[in-house]
């Protein structure tokens, strides 16, 4: 049985594509490293990531795939999920395989639809952090958002934002993966606090300190929880539907539903 | 806090929600920027319904009287009345917390059409030139107002929108005696002439401001009048053979002023008969349905038990079975169970091989439903063993399998006989 085992990241799965064919194997399995081995595996092969090859296959996809496919994965690496690398692996392989163009759309593929799939979520998610993100002013003019999403979406939505909230200075930080990006008013920069409890606010739900929030962001956020409240019609209620625009794991960092 | 919620709670019975139709990106100096495609959610209120923009009134003091408004004029309801400060004030904080995607603004009608018109002009106007504000703004058009105020909203207003609400205009003059369909159709004329001229201008002038980038919508009461939904939905084809109308909202009528005898009384808002009439106009402007296959003469109401396409796929077995190998996009999308997202995977996969009814499944298509109205070449499998089409299988009985189980009991519960012995 054979089987790879890379360091988890995206360069080092192009990589292990390149072994693969470098040495004429198919293996069975990929693994990411500290991962269990398999019973009866014999000495894996052990992938080290190399720029250049990776460069060589993402080289060699731009030939087989339109921009589509090649965003289809990107997007879906970012997803973070372990049950994508082995469908992503065979996806590649397969395109150089086949030598066809655009397999990226045959989605009766078992391997292609798990990769499109993955690629759908990621998408999701980030739409969702467009939508459910929650600012709040601190005293220096800074606005707040916290946010944990299931994918590593902050990348994609920086734009954005940036495009959105142009004149105003904002960071938005991911819980989760401890880090975020700070938006001074001209550029965005990515950044990580070196003592995360020192930080003036909340991490489990985004709450800024009382003495570092603005003066009137408090009467702001009960005009919206007020609001939030007075639009609904009772006739009419559905919590059901409201749950699936809205999973409840979202719901520590809103204004509206924490308050 | 107090005017904001009461101002809320007068606008909450628009439905008219959406944020899309522009595509503006921010600009240097200004806040906020419109995105195309399917707009931004913000939130979703506990009735499910999202929250999009900030869907509020300036004033719900209305010297009107149509029976089927909560902010008549006779009805005994708390009154207020936002400033112009306040309200500016209020979306653009909002919207810099990323609580809003921009303002929906109306308004209850003060004095005259125009008095009012003119409030609301100056507000948008204020946020675009004062407040610097980039962001999506939905203008509710006053019946009867002037054009020349019209033409003025329409260069900062994103969408305008002009509610129909009722149909046939008998049954409007009956519930609302201050409006006629001439009051709403009017200003409606005015601002696709104002789009249309737009259109030519930015022809010749590249620079010239847009004028109602996103189009009008425009919205109908369902079950507060005897209109059945063929009258409706003829309304709403004839809505969309103009070049700007880009959305009809129905809005199932919630009983607010239950002592009005010119209005029924119902429990529930007619929510199935709602969903039934959205699922309509989806086929009306994604599936390539025309209004007569969804709805006729012989059919004046939609069925309330299936969709309206499982409902034409029932009337027409000559149609089916549909084989997904071969047939057009038009055909597939016809199919009821598949949508036009896996329609378009199916187009897409099966250059490379043949579509079995396993990958179906795996793509989302319905196949509870769909299984009835396809082959794709097999002889038997999983989901088709053995082989029965709607042809095999006739249409009346057929459609017992498709409704649900839910209904299925009612439909039981009906035939069954029950014995009524009284206190």
């Amino acid at each position: 049985m054979i089987v790879y085992v890379f360091d988890n990241t995206l360069d080092g799965l192009l990589t292990a594509v390149f072994d693969s064919f470098f040495l004429h194997q198919q293996p069975e399995m990929l693994l990411t490293e500290g991962e269990q081995l398999p019973l009866f595996a014999d000495e894996p092969h052990r992938v080290v990531t190399d720029m250049e090859k990776a460069g060589r296959v993402w080289k060699g996809l731009e030939k087989y795939l339109s921009k589509e496919g090649l965003r289809m994965i990107t997007l879906s690496w970012l997803s973070e999920e372990r049950a994508l690398n082995q469908p992503l692996f065979n996806f590649i392989c397969k395109i150089f395989n086949l030598k066809v163009k655009d397999l990226e759309r045959n989605v009766s593929d078992p391997d292609v639809l798990e990769v499109y799939n993955t690629c759908r979520r990621v998408l999701h998610e980030q739409l969702r952090m467009k939508q459910f993100i929650r600012f709040q002013k601190a005293k220096d003019g800074t606005y707040l958002g916290v946010v944990s999403p299931d994918h590593n979406v902050l990348p994609l939505i920086i734009n954005h934002f940036q495009d959105r909230f142009n004149d105003q200075p904002w960071l938005i930080y991911d819980a989760k993966r401890h880090y975020g990006y700070f938006y001074d008013g001209k550029t965005v920069i990515r950044i990580t606090f070196e003592d995360e409890v020192a930080v003036p606010f909340d991490l489990s739900n985004g709450k800024l300190d009382t003495d570092a929030l603005s003066e009137n962001d408090k009467l702001f956020q009960d005009l919206w929880r007020t609001y939030f409240k007075a639009i609904c019609i009772r006739e009419r209620m559905n919590p059901k539907k409201q749950l699936s625009d809205m999973p409840r794991r979202y719901w520590k960092y809103m204004t509206e539903k924490n308050g | 806090m107090e005017k904001l919620r009461i101002l809320a709670e007068s606008a909450k019975y628009d439905v008219s929600c959406s944020s899309s139709g522009t595509v503006r990106s921010g600009k240097k100096g200004m806040v906020g920027s419109t995105v195309g495609g399917i707009g931004i959610c913000h939130s979703f209120a506990d009735d499910g319904r999202c929250i999009s923009l900030l869907k509020v009134m300036l004033t719900n003091y209305c010297m009107y009287d149509c029976a089927y408004c909560v902010n008549r004029r006779t009805n005994d309801i708390q009154r207020a009345t936002l400033s112009v400060s306040e309200l500016e004030e209020i979306t653009m904080e909002f919207y810099r917390r990323n609580y809003i995607e921009g303002l929906f603004l109306s308004s209850g009608v003060v004095r005259n059409p125009d008095y009012t018109m003119e409030r609301l002009v100056a507000i948008v106007r204020d946020l675009r030139t004062v407040h610097r504000f980039n962001g999506y703004i939905h203008l509710k058009t006053i019946p009867g107002a002037s054009q020349e105020l019209l033409q003025e909203a329409g260069r900062y207003a994103d969408r305008m929108s002009i509610n129909i609400e009722i149909p046939k205009e008998e049954s409007l003059k009956a519930l609302a005696p201050e409006k006629d369909h001439q009051s709403i159709f009017l200003p409606m004329k005015h601002i696709q002439q104002g789009v249309l001229e737009n259109k030519e201008d930015r022809k010749k002038f590249h620079h010239a401001p847009r004028f109602v980038p996103a189009g009008q919508s425009t919205q109908m009461i369902v079950g507060a009048t005897k209109e059945s939904d063929l009258d409706i939905l003829k309304m709403s084809n004839a809505m969309y053979q103009q070049p700007t109308m880009r959305r009809v909202y129905y809005s199932g009528y919630v009983s607010v002023n239950t002592y009005d005898p010119r209005l029924p009384v119902l429990k529930q808002p007619p929510l199935v008969r709602e969903n039934r009439l959205y699922q309509a106009d989806w086929l009306m402007r994604f599936y390539h349905f025309n209004v007569d296959e969804i709805v006729d003469d012989a059919h004046t109401h939609l069925d309330l038990d299936v969709d309206p396409k499982l409902g034409w796929a029932l009337r027409h077995p000559e149609f089916f079975p549909v084989d997904i190998n071969k047939a057009s996009y038009e055909e597939i999308l016809r199919v009821p169970g598949i949508g036009v997202k896996s329609a378009v995977l199916i187009i897409n996969s099966r250059r490379f091989n043949r579509v079995t009814s396993l990958h179906l499944k795996k793509m989302g298509v319905v196949m509870k439903k769909a299984k009835y109205f396809i082959t794709c070449g097999e002889l038997t499998s999983l989901f088709s063993q053995p082989i029965i089409g709607i042809n095999e299988l006739h249409p009346e009985r057929l459609r017992p399998f498709l409704i649900s189980k839910a209904q299925q009991k009612q439909a039981a519960a009906e035939l069954q006989l029950t014995l009524n012995f009284g206190e």
